[in-house]
């Protein structure tokens, strides 16, 4: 029994039948059509499939997509305005915060989150805010250099 | 868009964001499972719940009915076809014949039975449920050790002592030097089974043509030319229809180094169906059928003089295999031998290695593959010595260390040390500590009845695998370069980069030999298709080897702009620099964008010289390279409740030259995060009846961000001779660094309860067990 679900990603609207079963991150990049929430665990472990669901980040790959129905979500994709990179983006790039560049869209949006609650982390805070985005390639040294940067910039 | 053609500066050792970054962070780069193509289908694999069984029966009748459902596959359907293929060969070896799918019997948790193949991912997860497999379980043996005792099951039926090979090598005369000894240390020292977890799972797309006979496999992988050869090999069809494309690989750590059965399923299904499939692993197949590394239990003995002078080494090594031989499982544990001397002069060793059979996932190359496991035994080894004599670590080690003008320096493994200065990088990292001033602390600490550790690392590795006769399917790297009639400039490289960011530093590389900018540079790879014949990315080889073919090739093509230069100046005498030919005698130039479209146009020819501005190169490297380094680790352990926190992690690396620091530092942080993972947390997990225990995230702990200590890392610069580069490589220092310093920094810290060594992973249970019963047991 499949139902109808509208929800607006990245300022576009979305209306789409869904099998209630079908899991959010699997809406996103097999209906939706997106590849930057990416499936690292499907056990919410990993945060490679972060997106913001009203302005918090959520693994997608824990909520069903009928439960976004009639929400406003944000992908990585929808990070950039008109062109320019978002500080967060920025900072990654400046300061080598991913290597393979699985986790990163994930990880750009928990670090999203982890700004807007606490716009001056210390290092140790930025870490702990990081903990349930998994990277196996930087040993997240980068990362933390990257969200200090970022926040230091404003973002 | 013209070439910009002034560069000012050189860009080889700056700082440089990388190139590919921008599709990374904005979530566009095309990993596998991005790709969509028409009348895809999605194949799911059925696996065996058990570690080892009978198959009785299957059954695939209500998984065929199941709407949407195209076609179910069972071992009878693949029994024709080649097997997973093992590329490495040792006298006597054992090889099992590895089907695609489990025939008879399955001898591991997670052994691919059936494959099943539906319009969505979901039907054909609901239809494997479906598949009835009838199994009569039998006992399984797992700890490798238990496998060659007396009495233990049989893995494989026709091999009931469970040893795949024994392996004997010896260098010197270790027997008169174990008679010499004033002193011998004995330990037994196990690096435990890991699994390498990349973030991304692997994953497979086949295509078939059926009117052109041709295939195209996407696979997440590391070795796209070799993986061509090989499932060519395994369907029996020629390798020039079948075009292997790898896409955008979010880790490999070695995992991806290899061919897999689900790579030639996918294959084969896409001829049977007509239709393009796909495979996806989860997490859980992830950790229960992709390699698993190290496995080792190692039996290590050092004899010394009582003055610290150590004379021999001798090593019996216990190699956890798994049920099959992967690519190259059986040749990892020899890795181990070839570096056991580590940086040290004795030149007596003795080695006997016993590959063993287990009901688990095979073991292969997980990053550094071998040394790793050598570093952490000698590492620990030389501590044990210096405890047993009441020498300091670094006394030790500095007396022992190959002098700065012994090289090249032969082993007695036959190894032939490149270049090093192996105290430079020690006395960097001790001054970082002030390791007078720590050791006064920890005195001061010890009194007070506070548990404070220093440990010490002085590594060595082998990198930029490597000459050929080391490598079975040769050790070379291709690269072309090719300088399009616009004056933009292509690289196809044979290395197959998932992360390592070889279209940064190569760009590098290219911008100053020819006097172009990074951005006019473009680098191609893991394109069969596109790309000539290539080794690929492990090894730490990437820009050591794959970066000297193309820096050749590179020589090659200037030589080829000069002539064209040269023509055009109507000069005999021109030099090319800043992207320009120039006369030297009459000042005159003339840009590379001239020169590139004069090259194509071809209206008029230098003497002897084609059109075109293209120049291939296959490098056969004639030596490794020997990177080194030392690691310090500052702990205090908790003795209330065993937790090892790490105060200072200062590592000193010697990659030879380095292209992009900001690059290398990203490799020594990552390989330090997965030493230090295996150091404290993470270990594979089987239960005596086979069943992988640590099979999620959720039980099996790799390091997270809170969890990690700054490392404070720097560099010595010695460049390697092997390569006009004079880079070494960096991709594994960091892991093979890691383990024996955080060891040895906790072995020192509990070395008043007595303790001389202790077993990764440092648990706090583990730790926690040893304070409370005040030493070892």
């Amino acid at each position: 029994m499949k139902r109808t679900i509208s929800l607006t990603i990245n300022g576009i609207p979305y209306s789409d039948e869904v099998e209630p079963r079908m899991l959010l991150i699997h809406y996103l990049r097999e209906v939706a059509g997106l590849t930057g929430p990416h499936i690292g665990c499907e056990t919410s472990i990993c945060g490679a499939c972060t997106v913001m669901l009203e302005g918090k980040a959520v693994k997608s790959c824990t909520m069903f997509a009928v439960q976004a129905d009639g929400r406003q979500l944000v992908t990585i994709e929808g990070l950039a305005q008109n062109g320019n990179l978002d500080p967060l983006q920025e900072a990654f790039w400046n300061e080598h915060g991913l290597q393979c560049g699985y986790c990163t869209p994930g990880m750009i949006m928990t670090a999203k989150q982890l700004l807007a609650d606490n716009p001056n982390p210390t290092d140790q805070e930025i870490r702990h805010g990081l903990e349930g985005n998994l990277c196996r390639c930087t040993g997240y040294q980068h990362i933390v250099n990257a969200v200090r940067a970022a926040a230091k910039a404003g973002a | 868009m013209a070439t910009t053609i002034t560069k000012p500066e050189t860009l080889v050792g700056k700082r440089i964001r990388r190139q590919e970054d921008p599709r990374l962070i904005t979530g566009t780069a095309t990993y596998l499972d991005d790709i969509k193509v028409p009348g895809m289908h999605h194949a799911c694999v059925v696996r065996s719940p058990h570690g080892a069984a009978r198959i009785k029966s299957i059954d695939t009748k209500a998984a065929l009915a199941r709407p949407g459902v195209a076609a179910v596959f069972t071992g009878a359907d693949v029994k024709h076809l080649g097997p997973v293929p093992c590329a490495a060969s040792l006298p006597g070896l054992r090889v099992p014949y590895h089907h695609l799918l489990a025939q008879d019997r399955v001898y591991y948790a997670g052994h691919p039975v059936a494959v099943v193949v539906a319009t969505d991912r979901y039907i054909a997860q609901d239809a494997a449920d479906l598949v009835e497999v009838d199994y009569e379980p039998l006992q399984a043996v797992t700890d490798p050790e238990k496998a060659i005792a007396p009495g233990a099951p049989a893995v494989h039926p026709e091999w009931a002592d469970n040893v795949a090979f024994t392996f004997h090598q010896e260098g010197g005369d270790n027997a008169q030097a174990f008679r010499d000894a004033e002193v011998v240390v004995k330990q037994r020292i196990t690096s435990q089974r890991l699994i390498p977890s990349a973030m991304e799972t692997r994953g497979v797309l086949a295509e078939w043509r059926a009117g052109e006979k041709s295939l195209t496999l996407h696979s997440s992988t590391q070795i796209p030319h070799l993986l061509r050869t090989l499932v060519a090999a395994i369907l029996g069809m020629p390798e020039n229809l079948l075009r292997v494309i790898t896409p955008e690989v979010g880790g490999g750590f070695g995992s991806k180094l290899n061919v897999y059965a689900e790579e030639a399923l996918m294959a084969f299904i896409a001829m049977k169906i007509n239709k393009p499939v796909k495979w996806v692993e989860s997490r859980r197949e992830n950790f229960q059928c992709t390699i698993h590394g190290r496995g080792h239990v190692d039996y290590f003995e050092l004899a010394a003089k009582r003055d610290g002078t150590m004379l021999g080494m001798k090593l019996k090594l216990i190699q956890d295999l798994g049920a099959y031989h992967q690519l190259l499982t059986p040749a990892i544990p020899t890795l181990s031998v070839l570096m056991m001397p580590g940086l040290y002069r004795f030149k007596n060793i003795s080695a006997d290695i016993i590959g063993v059979f287990t009901n688990a996932v095979p073991t292969d190359a997980y990053r550094g593959a071998g040394r790793p496991e050598a570093t952490h035994g000698i590492e620990r080894m030389v501590d044990i010595l210096a405890a047993e004599l009441r020498m300091d670590p670094v006394e030790l080690r500095l007396k022992n260390f190959v002098g700065n003008d012994e090289f090249p320096y032969a082993t007695p493994t036959g190894l032939a040390y490149d270049s090093g200065n192996y105290a430079k990088p020690l006395n960097e990292a001790l001054e970082k500590v002030d390791y007078a001033g720590l050791r006064r602390e920890q005195s001061a600490a010890r009194s007070a009845g506070k548990l404070m550790g220093i440990g010490i690392s002085t590594y060595g590795e082998i990198c930029a695998v490597g000459p050929s006769i080391a490598f079975p399917s040769g050790g070379w790297e291709s690269a072309t370069v090719k300088v399009e009639p616009t004056g933009k400039v292509t690289v196809l490289t044979g290395v197959s980069p998932h992360g390592q960011g070889e279209e940064t530093t190569f760009a590098q590389i290219v911008a100053d030999e020819l006097g172009v900018a990074m951005d006019d540079v473009l680098v191609v790879h893991g394109d069969t298709a596109m790309v000539q014949y290539g080794i690929g990315t492990f090894g730490s080889r990437g820009t050591a080897v794959g970066g000297t073919a193309m820096y050749y090739a590179l020589q090659t093509l200037k030589a080829k702009i000069r002539k064209f230069g040269a023509m055009l100046l109507e000069s005999q005498n021109v030099t090319l620099a800043g992207g320009r030919c120039t006369d030297e005698g009459s000042g005159k130039s003339v840009s590379f964008v001239e020169i590139a479209a004069a090259a194509y146009r071809a209206v008029k020819l230098p003497p002897d010289t084609e059109p075109g501005l293209v120049a291939t190169c296959f490098w056969e490297p004639p030596n490794f390279t020997f990177p080194f380094g030392a690691h310090i680790v500052v702990t205090d352990v908790d003795r209330d409740t065993g937790n090892i926190s790490i105060r200072r992690y200062v590592a000193v690396d010697d990659c030879g030259r380095i292209i992009n620091p900001l690059l290398v530092a990203g490799q020594v942080h990552g390989g330090v995060a997965q030493g230090l993972g295996q150091t404290l947390w993470e270990q594979a997990v089987y239960d005596d009846n086979g069943q992988l225990v640590t099979g999620e995230l959720t039980d099996y702990a790799i390091p997270k961000a809170h969890l990690m200590p700054w490392i404070e890392d720097s560099h010595t610069e010695t460049p390697s001779p092997v390569n006009p580069l004079g880079v070494k490589g960096v991709g594994e220092a960091g892991t093979i660094g890691c383990s024996p310093a955080v060891v040895n920094s906790v072995v020192d810290a509990l070395s008043p309860l007595g303790v001389r060594h202790i077993d990764m992973p440092l648990t706090p249970e583990k730790i926690w067990k040893l304070i409370q019963q005040g030493g070892p047991a």
